[in-house]
């Protein structure tokens, strides 16, 4: 207890985890943790068929113009995409170890690995700016007819494969924003001591989210840059 | 373990649970109606806005969705007068008023008629029919049914609602800066290429569709939650009445098809916004893609919008006709039939578009969808055989129901098979086939849920006779504004056309005059809703004697839904077991021994 930053708590020096009760619509709360998950998974449900709509469009242009598809991937650099790949396994565990700190009551830890999270996170999003989009942008490699300039293109259907790349990476690293801004609430909840061996729930679903962003970069990254 | 029996034992005694500082649901600890106004007018609606109690969410929904029925029925009925005569009225005549492009210049006829149908449209079906049935009766009767206090998330209740106030503001500030002309399917490469000068609207209603994708998703998945964890003690699956399997059998498919229209939309606006290309033929993207996006929700969403109305049916028959629902098993059973199929018939949608084998595939998977539809029109037949009927208004228009869906449904028939697709698409015939199914099967079976469910919902009874007029008026103004339009599509009229021959102008005509009958029925419904919150009698706890857990609550309920958990010790239909014979309505409650609440 003795890591829990000193509160204004007027109830008493026990934790918050420790008063937890069940929203009063739930039996226990064991119910509502099985029912937030449930809820957690549907919802990652729906996160799928979302992205399985660019996967879909990637595999029908794919066959039809797979030089465009080659083109276009040879411009990316499959260390960035590796490197950004590793970040993210990275984060996933330390996620994942988060839990099992919540669930031994080691606030320190908890907090410390969620930090790390967020962190890998923002390096995800900095390497993707600073070393993929700006460059690519400046060079002309941008989505579509408006803005796709790149003057040594050799296949005409390469704007579109700029399209598939720009809109599949962007939604999944607007995903990762929010699965930041996600993890830093649990991180500010979890500084309040809100986190403790009887309530991680919110430690755990956001954990579930997280974990589904990765697997979106497992498969975005093979797709994009490896298999040209 | 020690926490469950502590929790078990506030159940008893409410005021005990609410003291917890940190139970920030259920902030009201009274036992009053969930309609009691507390403080003043701005206070109210303040804790109206702000609400997590499902039975006001459900309430606020029933308005909106009944506000902008009416809003698109008056676009439907300026489609109906403009195609009272064979040419277009005179430019500006009807509509030029309000519908006027940004440059101030009154609109060409054609234009207008475009905007107005796809305004019919795009409002029927993304806000009214779809949220209709789940989200407004739904959020406030699932709960209910289920013997629950909540739904799972009530929270995530709220900001689906409010979600889906923005996405219908974002629809209708569409129309106010002019309306989309793209009609309510918005295929490419029309909906990227039109109303450059402004073309703002388009992305503001492809914007409004994908943001109450997100308010129906959302809906879906809390209904789904609360299925599997919120039923009362002693309710198995097979101990819920057939309205929450519809409910749940609509909600899995807004969870499994919304999604991909969420990213089809997405994708629809980038083209737009940024011409990535993706459904653009110039640069190699394909239109057709689209269509396969687009109708891979939007089929299965068919299903949203007639599963909820089959539960509705299957409550009103029973309970009306106080006989146990034939078949409850095969009626369940169906509901999910009807879900797993409407996954994999998305490509009758484009027949044209598709190769032979592909199209002959969709063809025979499509007929699949009439054998648990067929099902479930025969056991609510065989329900009715030998029950003791009363012609309540819900009756009435179930019965209505049966009669218009079972139309709607065979005429569908030769719509997926091939051979006679060919001739039919794109016709009147189809225009008369879906309103048959959506107005016919969704809207009557919605209005028949409202007039069932209103004394629960309000605590006030309707006028039964008026409602009865008003229904018999939609009926019959409902057979004429559609059984016309079957004709005209056989004879050959096109849909989506502002102008015809001549020779179809004494059927469009009737038409017109049914639509307006139409609009009588609507307006006495109206006006019995009106007056039943006016001046109607208080309602009893169980006006019709029906079984399951809604009539067992206070008219209309208290916050907290029961008084005690209720404790499930018969089926929703078990008529023939737990009622005494030569029973009457007015003798309910039925004697208490069947009714006990959970002691803990």
């Amino acid at each position: 207890m003795s890591t829990l930053p000193a509160q204004s708590n007027s109830s008493g020096d026990a934790p918050l985890w420790k008063k937890y009760q069940a929203a009063n619509h739930y039996r226990s709360k064991e119910e509502e943790f099985d029912a937030c998950k449930l809820g957690m998974w549907l919802f990652l449900t729906t996160e799928v068929l979302l992205f399985a709509g660019i996967f879909v469009g990637y595999a029908v242009f794919r066959m039809l113009y797979p030089e465009a598809w080659a083109n276009g991937s040879s411009y990316l650099d499959w260390r960035w995409g590796g490197l950004n790949t590793i970040v993210l396994l990275v984060s996933s565990y330390t996620m994942a170890v988060s839990i099992h700190h919540a669930q031994l009551n080691n606030q320190a830890a908890l907090k410390r690995n969620l930090l790390i999270t967020i962190l890998c996170g923002a390096a995800f999003i900095a390497i993707k700016l600073t070393m993929e989009y700006i460059p690519k942008w400046s060079a002309g490699k941008a989505p579509g007819g408006s803005f796709f300039s790149y003057p040594f293109a050799t296949d005409p259907h390469e704007p579109l494969w700029w399209g598939i790349y720009y809109c599949g990476t962007g939604i999944h690293a607007l995903h990762v924003l929010i699965g930041m801004s996600l993890i830093f609430w649990v991180y500010m909840k979890a500084r309040k001591g809100h986190y403790g061996p009887n309530h991680y729930t919110g430690v755990e679903v956001v954990g579930l989210y997280w974990h589904l962003v990765d697997l979106i970069w497992i498969f975005l990254f093979p797709l994009l840059y490896l298999i040209g | 373990m020690s926490e469950h029996a502590a929790k078990a034992d506030g159940n008893e005694d409410m005021s005990t649970i609410d003291h917890h500082g940190s139970h920030a649901l259920g902030g009201h600890h009274d036992e009053g109606s969930y309609l009691s106004l507390k403080g003043g007018i701005v206070s109210t609606m303040w804790a109206w806005a702000t609400t997590i109690d499902h039975k006001k969410l459900g309430v606020m929904y029933l308005a909106a969705v009944l506000t902008l029925f009416f809003l698109g029925g008056v676009a439907a009925l300026a489609v109906r007068v403009e195609l009272f005569q064979p040419t277009t009225m005179v430019n500006g005549k009807i509509t030029g008023q309000v519908f006027q492009d940004a440059g101030g210049a009154v609109a060409a006829g054609h234009a207008i008629y475009n905007r107005i149908f796809t305004l019919h449209g795009a409002i029927m079906v993304f806000m009214v029919i779809v949220p209709g049935i789940p989200s407004a009766l739904g959020n406030f009767l699932l709960p209910i049914m289920l013997g629950a206090k909540d739904v799972a998330f009530p929270r995530l209740n709220l900001l689906s609602w409010w979600v889906y106030v923005v996405g219908s503001v974002l629809g209708v500030v569409s129309i106010i800066m002019g309306g989309v002309d793209t009609g309510w399917t918005f295929y490419t490469p029309y909906s990227t290429s039109t109303d450059w000068d402004v073309y703002m609207r388009v992305v503001l209603m492809i914007g409004a569709a994908f943001v109450l994708g997100f308010s129906s998703i959302l809906t879906g998945l809390n209904f789904v939650v609360t299925v599997h964890k919120l039923r009362a003690p002693g309710m198995g699956w097979f101990d819920m009445p057939l309205f929450v399997w519809a409910i749940y059998s609509t909600a899995i498919i807004q969870v499994l098809a919304t999604p991909v229209i969420g990213i089809t939309l997405l994708l629809l606006i980038f083209e737009r916004l940024f011409h990535v290309g993706i459904f653009d033929p110039a640069i190699g993207g394909d239109p057709v893609l689209f269509q396969h996006f687009f109708w891979f929700y939007s089929h299965p969403v068919v299903y949203v919008m007639i599963l909820p109305a089959f539960g509705v049916i299957s409550e009103l028959i029973t309970v009306h006709s106080h006989k146990k629902i034939f078949g409850y098993r095969a009626m369940a059973f169906a509901s999910l039939g009807v879900a797993f199929v409407s996954f994999l018939v998305w490509g009758h949608h484009m027949f044209a578009s598709m190769g032979e084998m592909a199209s002959a595939v969709f063809s025979a998977l499509t007929f699949l969808v009439a054998i648990p539809t067929a099902v479930k029109v025969f056991n609510w037949v065989a329900t009715l055989y030998k029950g003791s009927i009363q012609f309540t208004a819900p009756m009435v228009y179930a019965l209505f129901f049966l009669f218009l869906f079972t139309i709607g449904g065979l005429t569908g028939l030769p719509l997926g098979t091939l051979s006679t697709d060919l001739h039919l698409h794109d016709s009147y015939f189809v225009v008369a086939h879906f309103h048959y199914v959506m107005m016919g099967g969704t809207i009557i079976s919605f209005v028949a849920g409202i007039h069932h469910w209103w004394p629960k919902m309000f605590g006030k009874m309707y006028n039964e006779r008026w409602a009865i007029i008003g229904a018999c008026l939609v009926f019959v103004g409902f057979n004429l504004t559609f059984f016309t339009q079957f004709i005209l599509g056989t004879r050959g009229m096109p849909r989506r056309y502002a102008t015809y021959i001549p020779e179809f102008t004494n059927l469009h005509q009737l038409s017109t005059y049914g639509s307006f009958i139409l609009l009588l029925g609507f307006l006495v419904h109206l006006f019995v809703f009106i007056h039943s919150l006016v001046a109607g009698r208080p309602a009893p706890k169980n006006p019709w004697g029906g079984l399951s857990l809604e009539w067992e609550t206070d008219s209309p309920p208290i916050e907290h839904n029961f008084h005690h958990e209720p404790l499930v010790k018969h089926g929703p239909y078990d008529f023939e077991t737990t009622v005494p014979p030569h029973w009457d309505p007015k003798d309910y409650p039925i004697p208490a021994s069947n009714f006990t609440a959970a002691k803990h």
